[in-house]
């Protein structure tokens, strides 16, 4: 990129634009760049506050957690203490993802919904050191290294404006000093290009610094990974063998049943061929009818395991497919070059059907829409309507299904949902293509 | 004697098309279980109509469409009926995207009803439609006030149902226990609210077929 401003000088305006867009796109990057320190400087500041305010208050704390009269203090204050801490490093590992493109996983003990309000779990968990630990020492550096940007910011219009002061409020004798202003600028500029790529060095250095406090260490990831492993195994396996049990209950009470009424039916007609040519044609159309049923109760089952349309035509024809039997106007856009491995083809199948039966019976939606794309070897599904918001997973069993089929591919489901609306539902699950 | 090409793996099934077919009148020109033997059949013998399994080997997907809409791309207009196991409105539509008519698509079911199925069939190989009464139960099942066919009346919804199953006048006329008048005139109305330009009434029936699969909702 340093090379364009020469070629640009040398071969006219011609590549005006391109230089003009570059330089756009640069300073998109700095902005963000900026805006990411400045970020860090605040979450910074933030962890200082706490530190002062933790440091002031620890020691209040046993005396009232042993004092009888002050004890209802000293316990919320540890408990909103403590809370706090997660928000903060949540904030924090997202900015360092975005500074460095490093994702820092949170792997903290999964609590259960009666240990959510307590305070002693949530101390036991090497998760919540961990982040203390962090915010000691990122509460300093994230200052300073906003510090060190904000100085680098002002400088140069320091540089710039001294000069000028100087010329015009100490009157006209002074007036030399303007032609300092030009040298004033190039100092700036020097400085800003000179040192341009060793000033991200510090905030970089930092957000590394931080990220690597915050990952958890080997051995506290895989026992979270394992954890959930188990749970989504679980979860699966019980699924599995609940549709297992609803598939034979169908067959035996379904298509089974008409087969065996099919055949007395034909049997009888076979006796009375003979004697009552009438009554034997009557069985056999009995017998024809008992036949389509059952057809067409095993098509409605086949069509439950996996659907005929996937094996055909993979997961776009088959989400086309969907769009037109769907009763609000959907649109479609499936963007995968080749198709999927068929155990996730017919998980995201289930999961868009779902959801899409979801929306159609409470959502009161007219209009939607359902997008899926690979993203860095990552299958993202967008699912928006327009109706009138309120869904919520913990009441839904649909949602839960949806919830369950994505666990057991390591994916994830983020519902957004106000009442009034709309509605938004976004799952991303790991694709190795 | 009307020659056909019965285009089907399992040859249970093909034994059975091939027997029902030839007793009711029908000449088996070949009776195949690949796509390409079927585009190949087409060729050799010239049918006049082919009857085709969605699901053919080696794929197991949907190589019976995929052959009929190719047959249909080398000879316009080649009638073909479509047999699978269950229905998509979507492969409708695709069959009868060129607009030319002769087209069926049936559900293997319907081959039980065999004084039905061989209607169908000889339909389907003068030019006209066979559509699946599923096929019109799922868009039925979805109508919604947004589509142009939202405009017709639930009279004149009835009878384009039974024109994309493929019925003649007299016989919706029957259905409906109203006079062929009256069918006629429901016709007329339903062209004119779907914007159909005049032209021989064949093609303007395949036409609000095809606009009746292709209604979104």
């Amino acid at each position: 990129m340093s090379t364009m401003p020469f070629r640009s000088a040398s071969s006219g305006r011609r590549l005006d634009r391109p230089v003009r867009r570059v330089s756009w796109r640069l300073a998109v990057a700095a902005a963000r760049f900026v805006g990411l320190v400045l970020a860090g400087g605040v979450i910074g500041g933030l962890a200082l506050a706490w530190l002062g305010a933790s440091l002031v208050t620890l020691l209040p704390v046993p005396v009232a957690l042993v004092s009888r009269r002050t004890r209802w203090l000293g316990v919320p204050f540890l408990a909103v203490s403590t809370w706090l801490v997660r928000p903060l490093a949540w904030l924090e590992r997202h900015r360092v993802r975005l500074m460095t493109g490093t994702r820092i996983e949170a792997a903290y003990r999964p609590l259960s919904a009666s240990q959510r309000s307590r305070v002693r779990p949530l101390l036991a968990d090497p998760g919540t050191w961990r982040d203390i630990g962090w915010l000691a020492a990122a509460g300093v550096s994230e200052v300073l290294s906003m510090a060190d940007l904000a100085t680098l910011m002002v400088g140069p219009a320091v540089i710039v404006w001294t000069p000028l002061w100087f010329a015009f409020d100490h009157g006209p004798r002074h007036l030399w000093a303007v032609a300092l202003v030009p040298l004033g600028a190039a100092c700036a500029v020097a400085s800003w290009y000179g040192g341009g790529r060793g000033r991200r060095t510090v905030p970089l250095a930092t957000a590394r610094v931080s990220g690597w406090l915050l990952a958890p260490p080997e051995g506290a990831r895989l026992r979270a990974q394992m954890e959930h492993l188990a749970e989504t195994r679980d979860e699966t396996v019980d699924a599995r063998a609940a549709e297992l049990r609803r598939i034979e209950r169908d067959l035996h009470d379904g298509a089974q049943a008409r087969l065996v009424s099919l055949t007395m039916s034909l049997g009888l007609a076979e006796q009375e061929f003979d004697r009552r040519p009438e009554a034997a044609r009557q069985l056999v159309s009995e017998a024809r009818a008992s036949a389509r049923t059952a057809l067409s109760e095993l098509r409605h089952l086949v069509r439950g395991i996996h659907p005929p349309v996937l094996t055909e035509r993979g997961l776009g024809g088959a989400v086309e497919a969907l769009a037109l039997a769907s009763a609000v106007p959907l649109e479609v856009d499936v963007r995968l070059d080749e198709r999927l491995p068929a155990p996730l083809e017919s998980a995201l199948y289930f999961v868009i059907a779902e959801a899409l039966a979801n929306m159609a019976r409470h959502s009161g939606a007219s209009w939607a829409f359902v997008r899926l794309w690979l993203e860095d070897a990552r299958l993202r599904l967008m699912i928006q309507d327009d109706g009138h918001g309120g869904a919520d997973p913990a009441r839904g069993s649909g949602l839960r299904g949806i919830e369950r089929r994505l666990a057991a591919f390591d994916g994830r489901m983020t519902l957004s949902s106000p009442a009034g609306g709309p509605t938004e539902l976004f799952a991303e699950l790991p694709c190795r293509p | 004697m009307t020659s056909v090409v019965v285009v089907e793996d399992l040859l249970l099934l093909q034994d059975g098309l091939v027997r029902l077919l030839s007793t009711n009148g029908f000449e088996i020109a070949a009776a195949v279980d690949t796509g390409p033997a079927f585009l190949e059949a087409v060729d050799a013998h010239r049918p006049e109509v082919a009857v085709v399994d969605v699901r053919l080997p080696p794929t197991f997907t949907d190589e019976g469409l995929r052959a009929a809409i190719e047959a249909r791309r080398r000879r316009p207009g080649f009638p073909v009926l479509i047999l699978s196991q269950y229905v998509e409105q979507l492969y409708a539509r695709e069959l009868l995207s060129d607009g030319a008519g002769g087209v069926g698509y049936l559900l293997k079911d319907r081959v039980g009803d065999v004084r039905q199925f061989v209607e169908a069939v000889q339909r389907v190989a003068d030019g006209g439609t066979a559509m699946d009464p599923e096929v019109i139960s799922q868009i039925l099942a979805r109508r919604s006030r947004r589509s142009p066919l939202a405009e017709l009346t639930p009279r004149e919804h009835e009878v384009l149902a039974l024109m994309a199953e493929g019925r003649t006048n007299a016989a919706i006329a029957r259905r409906m226990v109203i006079t062929s008048k009256a069918v006629s005139k429901h016709i007329a109305r339903i062209f004119d609210k779907l914007g159909l330009p005049p032209s021989d009434d064949d093609h303007r029936r395949v036409l609000a077929v095809l606009a009746y699969l292709n209604s979104n909702g």
